[in-house]
């Protein structure tokens, strides 16, 4: 389980790092995605793993903890969902804007004649 | 014990949320009744913040806490107002009230909905003072920030449009090193409220202390990201030149926010008495205000135009702020605090003399107002000649006078508030009879030198731009422009002639910093019984 975990975080990171790092607007957005549901991830982890257990505990009752998931990285990762989503939309409209102002999906809003290998799509 | 001053703590967060969404309900054309709203709104957030530092003292520098809800302290989210935190707020309303002013000449009519997006800006930074909950303080920077990104882009046009997608790209991207942060220190100590950490992070077996360490750090690169140390710092002057000035003036805020934060954890979390990671990072962040320092003096001598100029001295004031924290020594914190102070009022105050000095020049329009859609700002653009607020005379002897004040302030010559800060951060090293560190000699020099570079910068911008005869038609100011920079600039003058009792208020904060119980034990074991 932690193995998997591990690996499609990695895999998320580093795909997220490879796109923000691209010319073109939108490889940027798909890139702070791709980052924002790896630390999603990364924050549920820290709760440290565990599958198959409720996370609320039953009212009036002694209960042993170590049965239960741990409730605060998942109401953490419910408010870092909620935030990263409101700002990706928020970044979404500002590339169009740029896009419109500028004619261009290039980040600096202006292409650069030397790098035409970074063409279009950046393939 | 309830009574209703320990309210004082949660209102500079509700008051202007609930104006600004109140203002929602009014369109753009009953554009008086917002200024209204939102000028009274700061002049209360300035009341309340004067009221808190009153409540602070007389409590002798315990902090105030307030438990939302009423949750017991570790589970719930607490908000704790010391003396810092009531300075920082007093000093975020004052410049916010000034910002208002300003933007009632003509700004605010430049876009859509800048008095609501401008209180929840303020709304986000009080809140980021006020907080002492790790993840609290993450969802406040994010109110600041989606406030900043769509004050950034205010206005419009062109050059916005370009530096508002870096700054939304760099701070989401931030935004994640900060999750990734306050996750590794909930995953070593198993706690997010800054005080309970503060009392366990002693504990930590050695074990877990380099992921402990390595949280703290992305931690702390996300927030010297928001302060601009270098080299995380090349998209601020970019940003905050692009900005419309008044949202540039505040915006000299949002970078006291970051270095508040590190001032905050590092003595609460990376102290004396924290066993193993105490003081980690002091060095990284005195070599790294130094680097920010010569960096920014660098810039400030290569800016051809004030804005940028202002944007870099920003970079400089930052640098020697985190340089101040990474001594670790209580005077030289003191100083520091002064120094806080007085370079944030005289750089908003700069920003907002920028755009009438520089009003009439070619390069200035790139920055006009600019409409993305057709019919956006018809009726703003229209009305750009009946303006409320008279046109005073003699504007370029105002103008003139208040960038030579502005200047020697930036610069920090005798005899104004500039002058005292650096003189005392300076002092306060040389000060205690401990051994002076070659490193603490450079950061004297980097200081020093810096204000060479300021006062350089500043006279030669000074001749051409206002000294120099130009047959350019005299720019109009307005008494809504220039009140408030003379409102900011008599805030610094009142520095100088109250040095006394405020420095020694600053003392105090940061006496109150060193012993961390005063706030942790405020915010654990409230007594007579948590706020509601």
């Amino acid at each position: 389980m932690e193995i998997v975990l591990a690996l499609a975080i990695g895999t998320l990171v580093a795909s997220g790092i490879w796109l923000l790092f691209r010319p073109r607007t939108f490889q940027v957005i798909i890139g702070l995605s791709l980052l924002s549901y790896a630390v999603n991830l990364f924050i549920l982890a820290t709760g440290r793993m565990k599958t198959d257990a409720p996370p609320i505990v039953p009212q009036g009752q002694a209960v042993n903890p170590a049965l239960y998931a741990n409730p605060l990285p998942q109401a953490l990762v419910l408010t870092a969902i909620v935030i990263s989503f409101a700002t990706t939309a928020l970044l979404l409209v500002v590339l169009l804007v740029s896009r419109g102002l500028t004619g261009t999906d290039h980040v600096d809003g202006e292409e650069d004649g030397d790098q035409s290998d970074n063409g279009k799509g950046g393939q | 014990m309830i009574d209703w001053t320990q309210h004082l703590v949660i209102t500079p967060i509700l008051l202007p949320l609930l104006v600004s969404a109140a203002m929602l309900m009014f369109d753009e054309r009953r554009r008086a009744l917002r200024r209204v709203f939102s000028l009274f709104t700061a002049l209360a957030l300035i009341a309340n913040a004067i009221a808190l530092i009153h409540l602070t003292g007389s409590k002798g520098g315990l902090a105030l806490t307030y438990s939302a809800g009423n949750w017991p302290v570790p589970f719930g989210i607490v908000l704790a107002a010391d003396r810092l935190t009531a300075l920082l707020l007093l000093l975020t309303s004052i410049l916010g009230f000034a910002a208002l002013i300003y933007s009632v000449a003509r700004w605010d009519k430049a876009g859509q909905r800048f008095h609501a997006l401008f209180l929840l800006m303020l709304m986000g930074v009080n809140g980021a003072f006020l907080t002492g909950d790790l993840f609290n303080l993450f969802v406040f920077f994010e109110v600041m920030l989606a406030a900043s990104y769509g004050l950034a882009l205010h206005g419009a046009g062109r050059a916005r449009t370009r530096a508002g997608l870096h700054y939304i790209a760099i701070n989401v991207a931030t935004s994640l090193l900060f999750l990734i942060g306050v996750s590794l220190l909930y995953g070593v100590t198993g706690t997010l409220n800054m005080a309970d950490l503060a009392v366990r992070i002693p504990a930590v077996p050695a074990s877990d202390i380099m992921l402990l360490k390595a949280g703290a750090a992305l931690l702390g690169v996300a927030f010297l990201v928001k302060a601009g140390m270098w080299p995380l710092n090349f998209w601020l002057p970019a940003t905050y030149a692009a900005a419309a000035p008044p949202v540039a003036a505040m915006f000299a805020i949002l970078s006291k926010v970051g270095i508040y934060v590190v001032l905050r954890l590092s003595s609460l979390m990376f102290g004396d008495d924290s066993g193993r990671a105490g003081h980690f990072a002091d060095d990284w962040l005195l070599i790294g205000g130094i680097a920010t320092i010569i960096y920014g003096t660098l810039g400030v001598l290569s800016a051809r135009r004030l804005a940028p100029f202002a944007g870099y001295y920003l970079i400089i004031s930052s640098g020697t702020l985190l340089a101040a924290i990474g001594t670790a020594n209580t005077a030289v914190l003191a100083g520091a605090l002064f120094y806080l102070v007085s370079s944030t009022l005289a750089i908003a105050a700069f920003y907002l003399l920028v755009e009438p000095i520089e009003r009439g020049h070619e390069e200035e329009d790139e920055l006009v107002v600019e409409a993305v859609f057709e019919d956006e700002l018809a009726e703003a653009l229209d009305e750009e000649e009946n303006e409320i607020g008279v046109v005073i005379p003699a504007t370029i002897a105002i103008l003139g006078g208040g960038f030579a004040f502005c200047a020697l302030l930036l610069a920090g010559l005798p005899p104004l508030s500039g002058f005292i800060a650096k003189f005392s951060i300076i002092d306060g090293m040389l000060r205690g009879g401990q051994a002076i560190l070659p490193m603490h000699w450079v950061y004297i020099a980097a200081i020093i030198v810096s204000g060479l570079g300021v006062l350089m910068a500043a006279t030669r911008a000074g001749i051409e731009l206002i000294w120099e005869p130009s047959d350019r038609a005299m720019p109009n100011l307005r008494v809504v422009e220039a009140a408030p920079i003379a409102l900011l600039l008599a805030i610094c003058l009142g520095l100088v002639i109250m040095a006394g009792p405020v420095m020694r208020f600053m003392e105090q904060s940061a006496a109150a910093l060193e012993q961390r119980e005063l706030y942790t034990r405020a915010v654990l074991h409230p007594s007579g019984g948590a706020g509601r």
